[in-house]
């Protein structure tokens, strides 16, 4: 009964730690629909793209770890932006529908393109950071430090929305867009911020992941998924409840897969999810009507 | 200060506002009042740049605004209290004061137009942290005005401030468009309660239709038989 318990406590552990990653994940997809009102259906492509350009500036050029990653947080902001620029906006007006077609492509452009230009081969940026033993109970350093990250991420991007003039437009044209020229607020620069800084965070997101997983052209079907059920669940647009969301995944994650392997804590999460669309189908802390 | 000429508008198809042509001097209160639908809050999204004009000339100080972006229009002066507040009703309302204060201009000043808010408001003083959506409804119609306030505005557009509000406070804000004017702002509202507003200002037009039916001073209004009949009920 002893050693079960801790199992148990490391497994719970393990999935605060994958929470914090995953609450980053739906926290740079839900500040662009609830700003821009679209969804990045390419979202986790941009992370692997991240992780490509870690892994080369790391991996293959030999820049220290600290510079690969900031130029990876700036490179995705910037294809942040850009993509912003060169597919959002022209259809801002469109139906909706049109809008996640679109962003549906840019994905399989970004996966072929990905695999043609890198091959499908499986790439470890070769980091290997200890696991600790604390108490019995191991505690991979990697899954430790992206949890710290992406809790101080997620504090920087709390002070930015709430402590500077663009983070409160960017909080207020969430709201209400129509009175934005009213404030003063040229709702197009506010657009293109917002995409960069959800960019930097797919950014972001891409140096921590690298630390535990290999990146290939389809890495980004590992993410991509989850971080829309937890969005979803948590409220489209809704940062609070895509916060608690990420928690729950993780946690029903972790400890399902405590029994078997951990395939069977993503079925779990998968089966919960469809069950919650039943009965919370507007998510779990609801904005939107 | 204000000058539309010819002026027309509306939405996509749909045109709401025909050959306008108005003007508001510096210092002046005017009033436009009319049915419901006859295109007052129309007026007031075309001067402040949410719609723009589809004919005619519409110059603020000599520039033409047509000319101007939606986003800058506020910056040579024209603040816009839309109908029915539009407040950012899930921020606190210093969110909402800050969001009146964004462009550069204000932002500088932002601590001393909040002192100005709220010397004029100090129920917001006392609201400052609490979520906007949650007020009461004339305390939502303060942080309405004290946004638009925020960027020390020139001209001050307010459609409809009444509507909605329980007497008394109807009151207070008829006070208070008294107040802001004796501050030297000029002021351009839309009224549906013609009797009182027409105390507070120096001349009014009678909007119908799309179009200006009847101008003229408050005393000249008050006693058009036409008026006294179709929207002062005697
Ligand atoms: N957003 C809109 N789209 C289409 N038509 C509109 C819109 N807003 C108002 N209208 C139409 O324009 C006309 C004038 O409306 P409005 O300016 O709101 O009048 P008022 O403020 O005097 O009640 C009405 O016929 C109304 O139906
Ligand atoms: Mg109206």
């Amino acid at each position: 009964m002893q050693i079960f318990d801790i199992y148990l406590l490391e497994a719970l552990i393990n999935g605060i730690l994958l929470g914090g990653v995953l609450a980053l994940l739906a926290l740079g997809l839900n500040l662009i629909f609830g700003v821009i009102d679209v969804v990045w259906i390419c979202y986790a492509e941009l992370i692997m793209i991240g992780m490509y350009a870690i892994y080369f500036l790391f991996t293959v050029y030999h820049l220290p770890f600290p510079l690969a990653a900031l130029i990876a947080v700036a490179a995705v902001g910037a294809l942040g932006a850009l993509l912003h620029y060169l597919v959002i906006e022209p259809l801002l007006n469109a139906a909706p529908i049109n809008q996640l077609l679109a962003t549906g492509g840019v994905l399989f452009f970004l996966q072929s393109a990905a695999t043609v230009a890198f091959g499908i081969d499986f790439r470890n940026a070769g980091i290997r950071l200890p696991v600790l033993n604390v108490a019995e109970m191991y505690i991979s350093y990697a899954r430790l430090l992206a949890f710290g990250a992406a809790l101080v991420a997620m504090v920087v991007v709390y002070l930015f929305l709430t402590r500077t003039y663009i983070g409160t437009a960017i909080r207020a044209i969430a709201q209400d867009r129509q009175i934005m020229p009213l404030m003063g607020v040229d709702s197009r620069r506010v657009y293109f911020v917002t995409s960069a800084v959800g960019g930097a965070l797919a950014g972001l997101a891409a140096t921590l992941l690298v630390l535990q997983y290999d990146v290939h052209p389809f890495v980004g079907l590992s993410f991509g998924p989850i971080t829309f059920m937890i969005c979803v669940l948590g409220g489209l647009g809704n940062m609070i409840g895509g916060f608690v969301a990420a928690f729950i995944f993780a946690e029903i994650i972790s400890l399902g897969g405590l029994y078997s392997d951990l395939e069977w804590g993503y079925v779990l999460a998968f089966a919960f999810f469809i069950v919650m669309m039943f009965v919370r189908p507007q998510g779990l802390l609801a904005r939107r009507s | 200060m204000l000058e539309l000429k010819s002026v027309g508008a509306g939405y996509s198809a749909f045109q709401a506002l025909f050959d306008i042509s108005l003007d508001v001097r510096h210092g002046e209160a005017v009033a436009v009042i009319g049915p419901n639908g006859a295109g007052k809050t129309t007026l007031m999204r075309v001067i402040s740049g949410l719609i723009r004009p589809q004919k005619g000339a519409i110059a603020f100080e000599g520039r033409d605004l047509a000319l101007t972006p939606a986003h800058r229009i506020v910056e040579l002066g024209i603040a816009h209290v839309p109908e029915n507040r539009r407040l950012f009703a899930r921020m606190t309302v210093e969110d909402n004061l800050r969001m009146g204060a964004f462009m550069p201009a204000a932002r500088a000043r932002f601590r001393q137009r909040l002192d100005f808010v709220f010397d004029l408001f100090p129920r917001l003083r006392e609201r400052r942290d609490q979520i906007a959506g949650t007020m009461s409804g004339g305390e939502q119609q303060m942080c309405a005005i004290g946004r638009a306030l925020m960027s020390e505005p020139k001209l001050l557009l307010l459609d409809e401030p009444s509507a909605g509000l329980a007497p008394v406070i109807v009151q207070q804000v008829f006070d208070l468009v008294r107040r802001i004017r004796s501050g030297g702002l000029t002021v351009l509202i839309v009224e549906q309660n013609v009797q009182q507003v027409l105390k507070v200002v120096d001349r009014a037009y009678l909007l119908e239709a799309g179009g200006i039916r009847t101008a003229g001073t408050s005393a000249e209004l008050l006693e058009s038989k036409s008026i006294r009949e179709a929207y002062l009920g005697v």
